[in-house]
């Protein structure tokens, strides 16, 4: 039986869990005990560890509920990018790391492997029981430092010549970092470059923040990279309507952040469909980057043109390319001094045209591709609208039934009779 | 690619223990502060054990250890490509900061890779000099600790001054702007960067308490029926908030919220942004403002 650790292996099973706890958190432990109790044990546990106060409980007849709060409000750094500092390692690892970076100190101690051998074996012989590390595994770990851009290999003839990369010199970037790695699409990259300053005084705090996003980030990187190489990906896609994740051939063209709905999207071409769709990035894993995408440019600059027509996400073109958009329109009665409401709708619309009709009533107008995606919009003007009009009818009927549910909710009706 | 090792809490506090052994510092106060500064809750059960116990040989049990310099780490490329992608940020000029050494580097991403498609059309303008110049002077204020004498328009458009011990700058991503918040000595102060005049660091005799922000969180509590997804649409839109949600049966849920009452009509637009499927259940006095713009709404004879 494996002892519990802190740290994970894995990042999808608590990224489940962590986004279970924390946007949910209703769950009792029975619920989530389908696969493993033992598992639902551990990832609570970690969670404990990394969050700390954050994490609460709650019992109820279903039993004891174990949730996540956070108002971001308050927090000057997104707790779960802690989860992205718990990866697991072997004592090996951690051990020739640290040995490895002291005897390539300066980039300008450059060694052979059998010398890098010799030196760790020197700093090793102090120990009771010395490790010892082959050929190999140094090989391995100093090819994986390439790659990351911290070691850099020279071939010399024949043999290969090994020095720590030059480092950048940076200025004092806290407040950047402090800033950036709350707002910039995988901030999280900036917390590890926090985690190295003295000094992290900060100053700002964020409202309307959505800090879900983080458990995206090492998905949101890989589709990063394959759309700055213009690749073709094959990604793991679980919907909600599907109990096992389906593989999914895809164009990465760009990713559409929220930030009122917490969510986030990757729009792409889908070859199997000859269409360009909208995925929700917290539903992909295992990305992976595929062949050249030789009409990258031609579909990037196919949505640059569709995204006039989309109030969200959806994108919606038949597989002959054809548009298909629906006429949204309706118009709202202000009091004398509600120019605000004005300015709300210049300034939240995405799309469309806001126009005076008299004196005290505006009319918004606007072709999209899915009228449902502006509803929830159109409800905030709730009290002050007195006309509406969808191409789409069946929309235009259920948002009409669903203030008149609304007004039954609140007794409204009643009380007018 | 960004889950590794290398940037681990615990390579982090290792190297910061090991930079201790090598300053002379090995008192257990010393190393259990920079583990529980540095890693999780329980690591005070891991990382000190391994490494007395020689699991980790970086350390030998008589706190010595065979490495001679304190630990560093050259930037990842993964680190490269972020800073550069920031370097091409708008927003980066309000910190005067010139990025050097990354000409060769590819950006991770760039306006071009996404898109914040519901944020706010008028954002501040992060680009105008005098901006900028208010920005900096405001972000001294906050490190230094001084008050500010502050200019601005008020909603009538006349020019006011007030003296404010700032306190933070809040950011929001859906507004696209920056707020001031900060303290006087009678009144909290929530100010739109984008609306200060001038400002410069306070000289005056009168001496500015700097005291705490008052607390005005309310809370409220609100229906779900899971229709449409709205469970999840809802619980996402306010994960923002300490909140906590509960089942009633199998189709409607509670969630309990806790709001700032400065955010009270906000609050109130967003849940009429969900429909029927989210009710207010209390406190009655927010019902009542849900209610209201419903009466009003009827009586603009929609249906």
């Amino acid at each position: 039986m494996s002892s519990y650790s802190e740290l994970i292996k894995n990042f999808e099973k608590i990224r489940s869990y962590m986004r279970e706890f924390y946007v949910y958190g209703f769950k009792s432990r029975e619920e989530y005990n389908k696969k493993s109790a033992r598992s639902y044990d551990d990832e609570r546990r970690r969670m404990e560890s990394w969050l700390g106060d954050h994490m609460s409980f709650v019992r109820t007849h279903e039993g004891k509920n174990v949730f996540i709060s956070i108002d971001s409000r308050v927090s000057t750094h997104n707790p779960f990018y802690k989860a992205f500092k718990a990866k697991s390692f072997t004592d090996g690892d951690i051990t020739l790391h640290f040995i490895l970076f002291d005897v390539l100190h300066s980039s300008e101690v450059v060694l052979s492997l059998p010398e890098i051998l010799e030196r760790i074996d020197e700093y090793l012989e102090g120990f009771e029981a010395p490790m010892v590390f082959d050929e190999s595994t140094v090989r391995k770990k100093l090819n994986e430092y390439i790659s990351q851009g911290i070691i850099v290999g020279v071939k010399d003839g024949r043999k290969m010549l090994y020095h720590r990369a030059a480092d950048v010199e940076l200025p004092d970037i806290t407040d950047v970092l402090n800033f950036y790695s709350e707002v910039a699409p995988c901030g999280v990259v900036g917390s590890f470059l926090l985690d190295k300053q003295e000094d992290t005084n900060d100053s700002f705090t964020f409202k309307h923040h959505y800090i879900t996003s983080a458990m995206d980030s090492d998905v949101i990187a890989a589709l990063f990279k394959a759309m700055r190489e213009k690749r073709m990906i094959v990604v793991k896609n679980k919907s909600r309507r599907a109990e096992e994740p389906r593989e999914n051939r895809l164009i990465p063209l760009r990713i559409f952040i929220s930030v009122q709905n917490g969510r986030q999207h990757l729009v792409a071409y889908q070859p199997e469909f000859r269409a360009i769709k909208s995925f929700r990035v917290d539903y992909l894993s295992d990305v992976r980057l595929m062949e050249k995408a030789l009409r990258f440019d031609e579909y990037r600059s196919k949505l640059d043109g569709m995204q006039s027509k989309m109030w969200g996400v959806t994108a919606k073109l038949d597989r002959f390319g054809n548009e298909n958009t629906e006429h949204v329109e309706f118009t709202v009665k202000l009091a004398d001094n509600e120019e605000y409401i004005v300015r709300r709708l210049e300034r939240e619309k995405r799309i469309g045209q806001v126009e005076k009709i008299d004196g005290n009533t505006y009319r918004f107008t606007a072709d999209v591709y899915d009228t449902s995606e502006m509803i929830p919009w159109i409800r905030t003007f709730i009290c002050r609208i007195t006309e509406l009009s969808f191409s789409n009818k069946l929309l235009e009927e259920r948002f009409k039934s669903d203030i008149e549910e609304m007004y039954r909710m609140y007794g409204i009706e009643e009380a007018d009779k | 690619m960004i889950f590794n090792e290398i940037y681990s809490a615990y390579y982090n506090t290792v190297a910061k223990i090991i930079a201790a052994v090598i300053a002379g510092n090995t008192d257990d106060k010393t190393i259990n502060k920079i583990v529980s500064e540095n890693a999780f809750g329980e690591s005070v059960l891991t990382v000190m054990p391994s490494l007395k116990s020689e699991k980790w040989q970086l350390i030998s049990a008589d706190m010595t250890t065979p490495l001679k310099h304190k630990p560093t780490l050259p930037l990842t490329l993964t680190q490269k490509q972020w800073l550069k992608a920031i370097s091409l940020d708008p927003r980066i000029k309000l910190f005067g900061i010139e990025f050097s050494g990354l000409d060769d580097v590819e950006p991770m991403f760039t306006s071009d890779d996404y898109v914040i498609y519901d944020k706010y059309g008028d954002g501040d303008p992060f680009e105008d000099e005098k901006y900028i110049e208010r920005f900096k002077i405001i972000l001294l204020a906050l490190k230094k600790k001084h008050a500010l004498k502050i200019w601005m328009l008020n909603r009538k458009d006349k020019l006011i001054s007030m003296t404010v011990m700032p306190k933070r700058l809040e950011y929001s991503e859906k507004d696209d702007k920056f707020r001031l918040i900060g303290v006087g000595n009678k009144f909290d102060f929530v100010i739109n960067l984008a609306r200060i005049s001038s400002c410069e660091e306070y000289v005056g005799v009168e001496e500015i308490a700097d005291r705490s922000l008052a607390e005005d969180m309310d809370r409220l509590t609100l229906r779900i029926i899971d229709e449409r997804n709205a469970l999840e649409r809802c619980l996402l839109h306010f994960a923002h908030f300490e909140k906590r949600a509960e089942r009633v049966d199998a189709k409607s849920y509670l969630v309990h919220i806790t709001y700032s009452r400065s955010d009270e009509t906000e609050m109130v637009i967003r849940i009429l942004s969900f429909g029927p499927m989210v009710e207010v259940v209390g406190p009655s006095e927010f019902k009542n403002l849900i209610i209201a713009r419903l009466k009003s709404q009827k009586s603009c004879e929609l249906i």
